[in-house]
């Protein structure tokens, strides 16, 4: 990783015909994290120095105005932002039971034969292109959404003046549900593996007081394994943030606030893939504004949980790992 | 879940009292209000077979009120399968099998209509490695069992810890730093808080799997002496590798060894007096003076 780990591994004594010397070891150590943390700083820097005419021109509050339209020098990113909070929000409140569900079943409930078979295919569903989802939904699941999701959600919830206007399919509930399908297996992958190594002595410590199975889960398995799934939770919300391809093509790229869940939106990711092609002077600085914009709610959510695994006690250390 | 009972065992009769359960023999103390005399547990004819290889078989043997009865026996004589069948930890485990009839006093353990859950509130168990809960504090781990099993009041949750906590020695070290984490305790400590949460669930029967072997001579040592004190409050079976620790401990003893098949036996069962002076088998007296497993 960086540079502060030169130190125990540099004093560890090896003798392995392959090891290096002390200071070998320590020179590639030295230059590998010196590299990395040439590349962040440079990184930051670009978005940052792309991004500042359009706070020159604009202020700081653009950020925060609700209109995008380039023709009249307006770049609000209120919409984007919005959009691609709920976007993710849909996706999360969906992936975490669900995931957490299935990862608790796939490392105690289900038969070792079968926990092979569905851990395999969750992986493989993990490692699938996100452009992928994108196809499938807008073939599979828009005409599906149109039909029959849409419009059996405004009857049912529309009481809740969430899913007002036209079913058009494309929309916040189809970017958030195809983020979710995204995300899932993400979640499903690691809180397992995190479950998993939960010590067996743990789980039978509690089950020979008298514990139900249920109880053993409640209180002894997920505490001890909420380091890690809040992990898994940090790496799922980064990537359901980020995701630019599979939500562009099912969100409906429109440029002002939803109304509905059935509204068309955009996110910060989508503006950008949308409009990087035509962009240049104050537009383009304020795509890269919308980088640095999207960049601080992944690090906000980040730090959010961050302290929320300190503060509840755990030991942070699984939950870094995860997401490492 | 386990199968069981492959055969009906015959209803089995409590045995008539004897003097010999009732008196301490050294001191002349009456035990009258405590111990019926009769046998708490009962093994008939019990096995545990792993995807059909058998662990152990043929184990027959009472363990009787307020007395602390060791299993001996070389390593893979099926001492820990043997305990764990006695309150059901195989359950979890989909290949195990147990046969024959376990009775914990009118219950029959396998039965078809007993609780699992509510059989190991009676029947509490001590690993070999110390297994507090690490994210729970000392309190919590005092009263873990209690809350599972649906105690809620604090009073009595309260008045439960310190309990089970003076029982296992414990209380002094811990009574300032109750909310601290259970792994800022010391091994030994730990080991003791577990027995005071097996305690705090008031078993009648405490199962301990070499509950010293994680633990240096010293925490080893008062481990014991705790044994000794709990002998009064509940029957305890004692899986131990340690031939002096049995011969200190125990009033009972069994002994397990594999034979050709590498299948676990019980060759010897009967006072611990006996089997480490004159045991009736000559297996036992090899094993006991150290000259085999
Ligand atoms: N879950 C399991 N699956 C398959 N075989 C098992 C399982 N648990 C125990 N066994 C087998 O049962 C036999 C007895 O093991 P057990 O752990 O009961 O021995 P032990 O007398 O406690 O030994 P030790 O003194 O080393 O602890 C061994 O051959 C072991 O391989
Ligand atoms: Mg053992």
């Amino acid at each position: 990783m960086t540079a502060t780990s030169s130190e125990p591994l540099g004093r560890e004594k090896r003798h392995s015909r392959f090891s290096l010397p002390n200071g070998g070891y320590r020179a590639i150590l030295i230059v590998g994290g010196a590299i990395f943390a040439a590349l962040v700083i440079w990184f930051l820097y670009s978005i940052v120095n792309q991004s500042r005419p359009a706070f020159s021109t604009l202020g700081f509050s653009w950020i925060i105005q609700k209109t995008w339209n380039p023709n009249l020098h307006k770049f609000g990113l209120l919409p984007f932002i919005l959009g691609t909070v709920e976007t993710t929000a849909i996706a999360m409140v969906l992936a975490v039971p669900i995931g957490l569900g299935s990862a608790l079943a796939l490392a105690y409930l289900v038969p070792q034969r079968a926990k092979v078979l569905l851990g395999t295919a969750v992986e493989l569903l993990a490692a699938v292109p996100s452009v992928v989802y994108g196809l499938w939904g807008v073939i599979a699941l828009a005409p599906l959404f149109r039909e029959y999701v849409e419009p059996f959600s405004s009857s049912a919830f529309g009481w809740t003046g969430l899913f007002n206007g036209a079913n058009s399919g494309v929309g916040l509930m189809l970017a958030g549900t195809i983020l979710f399908v995204m995300v899932l297996p993400t979640m499903v992958a690691i809180s397992r593996d995190v479950l998993a190594v939960v010590p067996k002595e743990q789980v039978e410590g509690a089950m020979a007081l008298g514990a139900t199975q249920w109880q053993v889960l409640r209180k002894v398995v997920l505490p001890e394994a909420r380091a890690g799934l809040l992990g898994a939770f940090i790496l799922a919300t980064g990537r359901a943030l980020g995701e630019t391809v599979a939500v562009a093509l099912v969100i409906g790229n429109s440029d002002y606030i939803a109304h509905s869940l059935k509204s068309p939106s955009a996110t910060l990711a989508s503006l950008i893939i949308n409009n990087f092609g035509e962009a240049s002077g104050t537009e383009l600085a304020a795509l890269f504004g919308a980088g640095l914009v999207l960049l601080v709610i992944g690090l906000t959510v980040n730090s959010i949980a961050r302290a929320l695994v300190r503060r509840a006690g755990g030991s942070g250390s699984v939950a870094s790992v995860a997401v490492a | 879940m386990t199968e069981q009972l492959s055969r009906p065992a015959a209803p089995t009769s409590p045995m008539p009292p004897t003097i010999e359960d009732n008196v301490n023999l050294t001191t002349g103390e009456v035990f009258l209000d405590r111990s019926t005399g009769h046998p708490v547990m009962q093994l008939k004819d019990v096995g545990v077979a792993f995807g059909g290889r058998s662990a152990v078989r043929n184990v027959s043997f009472d363990v009787f009120d307020r007395e602390i009865t060791a299993l001996i026996g070389p390593s893979g004589s099926g001492k820990t399968t043997l305990l764990r069948a006695l309150n059901r930890m195989h359950d979890t485990v989909r290949s195990a099998k147990v046969t024959g009839k376990i009775m914990l006093g009118d219950t029959d353990v396998y039965s078809g209509s007993t609780d699992p859950t509510l059989l190991r509130s009676r029947v509490g168990m001590v690993f070999q490695r110390p297994n507090p809960f690490p994210t729970m504090s000392i309190y919590e781990n005092a009263v873990a069992g209690l809350r599972f099993n649906g105690v809620r009041k604090k009073a009595l949750l309260d008045e439960a810890a310190e309990s089970a906590l003076v029982a296992a020695a414990l209380w002094d070290s811990v009574s300032d730093r109750l909310k601290s984490h259970a792994s800022t305790l010391s091994g030994g400590e730990q080991q003791r808080l577990c027995i005071a949460r097996a305690l705090a669930v008031e078993p009648e029967v405490l199962l301990m799997d070499e509950p010293t072997s994680a633990l240096d001579p010293i925490a080893t040592k008062r481990i014991e002496e705790l044994i000794g004190e709990l002998k009064n409050r509940v029957t305890i079976i004692i899986v131990t590798h340690n031939m002096q620790q049995a011969m200190r401990v125990a009033d009972r003893c069994a002994f397990l060894l594999m034979g050709e098949d590498r299948t676990g036996e019980l060759i010897e069962f009967g006072s611990a007096s006996k089997l480490f002076s004159e045991p009736d088998d000559p297996r036992t007296l090899d094993y006991v003076n150290g000259r085999f497993g």
